[in-house]
């Protein structure tokens, strides 16, 4: 299992090579460059040519493609242009904040969205299982931005409870004790957090309902039944491990899902993270921030895959590393 | 829906040949609404549309264009559907113990699902007023000031105004047009690709299957709104955002879940004694693919694709929400949603519309998925 997952890291390298490439030449490709915003009509020609020639960008496409990979192997991603700082210390100030956002909002999803199928499964036709699945519908087929939105306005407009922007109150954060400041933390995750995940948990419930119906119809469960187990012995543990595989599949596919969620609810809810961070390089056509902003999301999503690849080993003894 | 129906009951009656009064009779009341209503409309625009028929033939300066085209679907749609019913009414019903046809199994496998039945319901509905729109919206879509500027819901306008004054009601139905549109489309294209890679990816395993899974990894390593930000937002100054590249683009982006799924379905089944029994027996892997293995992985595929004409909907909004999906002024539910957000203190009702739409354009497509996969997938058939 370690050299699968040395393996497995060592595939990520032309991924990675894959993603970076294909993204620097998409920004080539497309009209005007990040020193845009410095010019106007009148900007005097030697003025250009300086501020061009201060980032780099006069030279050809290519030789500034090997530079950059040059300094990325050696870990330097350069100078962000929009933000005049090192791309290095803009990201590490956004990661920490997506993260805490996404990891929390995986786990809350995950742990809900089984329990939710699950319940679901084993009373097929139920009341409770019509109620929750058109539940789980409405909330699967809503538009993340919408729901933040509707969020807003109803927690921090008509019932205003909770914080509706930001990280912590700007103001009275820094006079609070410890214990409130802790609380200041999490009321402001909440209303986000809810934005972001709850169109998952329902697509996990939805998955792990009808995989658990299909593996509930299979012959050794009917074996298992005959056998005059309970039933609660047959769901959770003959029918579990094997309705499990394809909700890990999505787990490895959720930590990007989130991320690209992100980039509505974080603009929404001001939440400093990743999301709006690439959004505003994109705008801004800052080459090192989008190169190093792909970089992250790519990490994110072989890290992801990898820990699916090594939970599917865990549930499914079938399957062997080879 | 409704009573169980045996053949023996349906008597043919002339009322029978109009579609919805012979469900009506057979006291089937959510089909005979849906259709009669459905047939009204389609009747009103098709007699509506019939003086500028003409144009069609001889062109005329200054016409829309629309108008006699739409008025000619809407015949051809009334014409269709009694020729339909007339002819099914001719039929004799079928002894009671016949076999039934596989589509007439897998309808009558659908009808049994009362969800996925209300899906396709809305689902139809949808395409028609999207198809009629410019007859059934009370007003331009982008004509100013209609009535008042700001007007919450009222008799006459249904869904409000907004802060210029534009009818909501009448934007949201052209906004239908262009997200069904978008959705179906895209998701075409999506699902046909995703189908063949994945299944040639799993069944020939090798460089074949590294080669493409490398190139799903390297999508799907960039989360799909994101690379459609990239690239809209990139080239938004070099035309990106007209309504065919978008399509294209979310269909070129929308492939690779489809194809880990089919590939996966495919390992699986490669390994079954019907597919070495094929092999077995000489049957060239062409034919095994397309022939054994991909009819039964097809099940997800189109659960998926119903799934995914959704979600493409959820996608296409959110770019417009950021301004990069279909241009200005054309209104899309996505750019309702946005332009609303300023006004979210004083107009609630601009956002909250168009978003109620949303999901309900989403659900009932959803619904749709999940009632064909349920009368697709010949596993749970019988047993549920």
């Amino acid at each position: 299992m370690f050299t699968y997952t040395l393996k497995k890291l060592a595939m990520a390298l032309p991924l990675l090579w894959g993603v970076i490439t294909l993204i620097f030449f998409l920004i080539e490709l497309s009209p005007g460059d990040a020193t845009d915003r410095f010019f106007t009509p009148e900007t005097p020609p030697e003025v250009r040519q300086a501020i061009t020639e201060k980032w780099g960008l006069d030279k050809p496409a290519v030789t500034r493609y090997g530079i950059m990979m040059l300094n990325l192997l050696q870990g330097d991603f350069g100078r962000s242009i929009s933000q005049e700082r090192p791309v290095f210390d803009i990201v590490l100030d956004a990661l920490p904040n997506t993260l805490v956002l996404s990891l929390l909002s995986l786990i809350v999803i995950n742990l809900v969205g089984v329990v939710l199928g699950i319940v679901q499964a084993a009373r097929q036709y139920s009341a409770l299982d019509g109620g929750l699945s058109v539940l789980s519908l409405f909330f699967y087929s809503m538009p993340g931005f919408w729901l933040a939105l509707v969020l807003q306005l109803v927690f921090g407009l008509w019932w205003p409870v909770l914080p509706t922007s930001g990280m912590i109150d700007p103001v009275m954060h820094d006079y609070m004790t410890p214990s409130q400041q802790t609380w200041d933390k999490l009321s402001h995750l909440v209303l986000p957090g809810v934005a972001l995940g709850v169109s998952s948990a329902a697509s996990v419930a939805r998955y792990m309902r009808s995989s658990l119906l299909e593996v509930i119809r299979q012959d050794y469960i009917r074996t298992a039944k005959a056998k005059g187990l309970p039933e609660y012995v047959v769901v959770l543990k003959h029918a579990l491990r094997n309705a499990l595989l394809p909700i890990i599949t999505i787990l490895g596919m959720q930590l990007p899902f989130l991320v690209s969620g992100a980039v509505l609810v974080e603009s929404i809810f001001a939440w400093p993270g990743m999301g709006r961070l690439i959004v505003q390089a994109i705008f801004s056509q800052d080459t090192p921030l989008i190169i190093a902003c792909f970089f992250i999301l790519t990490m994110l999503v072989v890290v992801g895959n990898l820990v699916a690849d090594l939970l599917y080993a865990v549930v499914d003894p079938r399957i062997r590393f080879e | 829906m409704g009573a169980p129906v045996t053949p023996q009951d349906h008597k043919p009656s002339p009322l029978g040949y109009v579609p919805g009064l012979g469900h009506l009779l057979r006291g089937d009341w959510p089909n005979a609404i849906g259709l009669s209503v459905q047939l009204l409309i389609l009747i009103w625009a098709a007699v509506a549309g019939f003086p500028r028929l003409g144009e069609l033939l001889f062109p005329e300066q200054g016409g829309s264009g629309l108008h006699p085209w739409i008025a000619l679907i809407a015949w051809f749609g009334v014409v269709g559907l009694v020729g339909y019913t007339t002819w099914a009414g001719q039929q004799p019903p079928p002894p009671k113990d016949a076999v039934r046809s596989p589509t007439a199994e897998l309808v009558k496998q659908f009808q049994r699902n009362r969800a996925g039945v209300f899906g396709l319901h809305i689902v139809s509905w949808m395409i028609v007023l999207a198809l009629l729109t410019p007859l059934v919206a009370p007003f331009d879509p982008d004509a100013l000031d209609v009535g008042g500027k700001s007007l919450p819901p009222q008799p006459g306008y249904w869904m409000g105004t907004d802060d210029f004054g534009r009818d909501l009601l009448s934007r949201s139905l052209y906004g239908a047009r262009i997200s069904l549109s978008i959705g179906f489309i895209a998701v075409g294209l999506s699902a046909t690709l995703g189908a063949l890679i994945g299944a040639v990816a799993g069944y020939f395993g090798g460089w074949v299957d590294r080669v493409s899974m490398w190139m799903v990894d390297l999508l799907l390593a960039l989360p799909r709104l994101v690379l459609l930000l990239a690239i809209v937002g990139l080239f938004r100054s070099a035309g990106a955002q007209s309504l065919f590249l978008i399509v294209v683009i979310l269909g070129l982006t929308g492939w690779m879940g489809v194809s880990r799924i089919v590939r996966a379905q495919v390992l699986t089944l490669k390994e079954q004694d019907f597919v070495q029994a094929c092999r077995a027996m000489g049957i060239p892997d062409s034919r095994i693919i397309l022939g054994h293995i991909l009819p039964n992985a097809m099940a997800p595929v189109i659960v998926n694709a119903s799934l995914a004409i959704g979600g493409t909907i959820l996608t296409e909004a959110s770019l417009s929400f950021l301004g990069l999906g279909v241009p200005p002024p054309t209104a899309t539910w996505g750019s309702i949603i946005n332009d609303g957000r300023e006004f979210m203190r004083t107009a609630p009702w601009i956002t909250i519309g168009p978003g109620l739409l949303i999901v309900l354009a989403v659900m009932s497509f959803n619904l749709l998925g999940d009632g064909l996969r349920d009368a697709l997938d010949p596993k749970l058939r019988g047993r549920a």
